[in-house]
């Protein structure tokens, strides 16, 4: 195999092998045939040689950033990032060089284009008519309609963009909404993550890129490949579950020991992601191995789901009505009581006794 | 919904909404019953051995002579998921824990295999009774919808709860907040059904018994 990106990647110090190597990893990462990894390599190598590379734009809303973090700081070296190398990532705020104008500019150029893969991170604000979070004076709302009615496809990158993430989180006052909520008629790909792991969301652009469609997705628009399985069901820890062995606190014995973190609050057992086989930092570890409960941040709503170090299996506030009802009820039997004892005087009153001459009569 | 925010809706919302219900309709129905009052019994009071509240109370809860051999099922298999039932809300060390965390009492529990055997045999012995309310025509006869529901209620706490300690049928998760609601469903349900004997039962054979007792009937 030839092509511009080999030779990229050569000068960069990547063999041709660990570029196949690693079209081949992420082909078995997403569940795809062996075959695939070298389809997704000879369509990344073709796409260094293609006269157009594919357009791809990224829109922040209501984020943090965190995302573009997760993918800039991926595996070092970054090959990863080198993926971008084949796609033309024309707007990225934070990555891109121009500013005002020349910003605006590129993104109206690639608009003009259309068929592009639009990268959304961050949740979408309807509060105020969108006033909440505005970019050069435009809503969210307006940017997005706008660059989703040209693209091909589009990337719901983390959580606020798959499910509306923190800034949905109650009582949302923002009202912020994910990317499906606004945009209907697109296929779109959710990547959920406080942040994304970062070789899902390069995983799903190769596929985009090698295939021209988006990968198989489950009934949250996740991909099935990443998003299969639960933390639970694939955490190195789960054998401690099965023997009933649980940390009690985050200095204890068990916690020393490496035990399941389920009664401090993992949310393993309910969260579909990646992170017990990929992990972060290039395989180096993942909150569970650096013993920290999973927060479910691949999940709806995993801000609002009853606390981050409560068991899964404990009530969240079960008497936070506990006074109200009793005093409902309390009021509710002395009103009936009253009404009985009513009823009785009533019926006592309504009595007539029966005399001798009643029953001659 | 998926898995999380049913399992969030079922320990959060539902549960509250559950307990309140629960609380609400436990202080009414009680105050309702025991502010109905009695009149003043006028008569001397007659004493025999044995007619009392107290003794009532536990008279009844064994058989009158002759009728365990009449009616086997219904004592035995009655006995066999009463207190079935106790040993696996009581004992189990999750519900232990649970109860903790609401009152800060907390108190020995048994081996989970224990209560696992405990389980099964509370749930045979409910389906021998439903079949025994179900053979017996009398009982069918007498049977309303109330029977066959707060029976249903009883029992799918007790089956959800086996389920998801056993890892059965759906994901732990799944399972557990669906044992969850069912306990939500029975909460909601107890304190307006039969189901209230919980509550009333050694009430009321204290009551009948001392009412008994004044006339100096031993019953």
């Amino acid at each position: 195999m030839q092509g511009p990106l080999i030779e990229i990647l050569a000068r960069q110090g990547i063999t041709r092998r660990t570029f196949m190597k690693y079209c081949a990893t992420l082909a078995s990462l997403m569940a795809l045939p062996p075959s695939a990894g070298r389809a997704m390599a000879e369509a990344m190598a073709a796409a260094g040689v293609a006269t157009k590379r594919p357009s791809v734009i990224w829109l922040p809303f209501q984020e943090c950033t965190g995302c573009t973090e997760s993918i800039t700081r991926s595996h070092s070296p970054t090959l990863e990032s080198l993926i971008f190398d084949v796609v033309s990532l024309d707007y990225q705020e934070t990555l891109m060089a121009a500013a005002g104008h020349q910003a605006e500019e590129a993104l109206h150029n690639a608009m003009k284009a259309g068929g592009y893969l639009l990268i959304v991170d961050g949740s979408i604000p309807l509060g105020l008519d969108g006033a909440y979070s505005c970019i050069a004076g435009r809503s969210n709302l307006e940017l997005l309609k706008e660059a989703a009615s040209g693209a091909a496809a589009i990337v719901a990158m983390g959580s606020c963009a798959a499910f509306g993430g923190l800034p949905h989180a109650k009582p949302n006052p923002t009202g912020a909404v994910s990317v499906s909520d606004v945009v209907k008629d697109k296929p779109i790909v959710n990547i959920p993550g406080c942040p994304p792991i970062p070789v899902v969301i390069t995983g799903v652009l190769a596929h985009f890129l090698t295939f021209g469609s988006l990968p198989e997705l489950d009934k949250h628009g996740r991909p099935k490949a990443f998003y299969g399985e639960t933390i639970h069901d694939r955490c190195y820890r789960r054998p401690f579950y099965d023997q009933g062995k649980f940390a009690k606190t985050f200095d204890d014995e068990g916690a020393r020991n490496g035990w399941c973190l389920f009664e401090l609050g993992c949310k393993g057992p309910v969260t579909y992601n990646a992170c017990a086989t990929v992990k972060w930092n290039g395989g180096t570890s993942w909150p569970v191995e650096s013993g920290h409960g999973c927060l479910g941040c691949s999940e709806p709503d995993f801000w609002d789901a009853g606390g981050f170090y409560k068991a899964l299996s404990t009530p969240a506030n079960p008497l936070k009505m506990a006074s109200a009802a009793v005093a409902a009820g309390a009021v509710a039997g002395v009103a009936v009581s009253f009404a009985n004892r009513g009823k009785k005087r009533a019926a006592a009153s309504a009595h007539e006794t029966t005399t001798l001459a009643d029953l001659e009569k | 919904m998926n898995e999380l925010q049913f399992l969030t809706w079922v320990r959060g919302t539902g549960l509250n909404v559950a307990v309140g219900v629960f609380l609400l309709g436990v202080f009414w129905r009680l105050i309702e019953i025991y502010g109905l009052g009695r009149k003043k019994d006028l008569s001397a009071p007659r004493h025999v051995a044995g007619a009392s509240g107290w003794h009532t109370i536990f008279r009844r809860s064994i058989p009158a002579q002759g009728m365990l051999k009449k009616s086997p099922v219904g004592y035995i298999g009655g006995f066999a998921f009463h207190i079935g039932l106790a040993i696996v809300v009581l004992l189990f060390a999750p519900h232990i824990k649970l109860i903790q965390s609401l009152t800060g009492l907390s108190w020995p529990g048994l081996p989970s295999q224990f209560i696992d055997l405990v389980a099964v045999v509370t749930l045979a012995a409910m389906v021998v009774v439903l079949a025994d309310r179900i053979n017996k025509p009398v009982k069918r006869f007498l049977s309303t919808f109330e029977d066959w529901f707060t029976w249903a209620v009883t029992f799918l706490p007790l089956l959800t709860g086996w389920l998801s300690v056993r890892h059965l049928l759906f994901p732990y998760s799944t399972m557990l907040a669906l044992h969850i609601l069912s306990v939500e469903i029975l909460l909601i349900v107890l304190p307006f059904t039969k189901l209230f004997h919980a509550f009333t039962v050694f009430g009321s054979r204290w009551y009948n018994g001392a009412v008994n007792g004044h006339k100096g009937v031993a019953v």
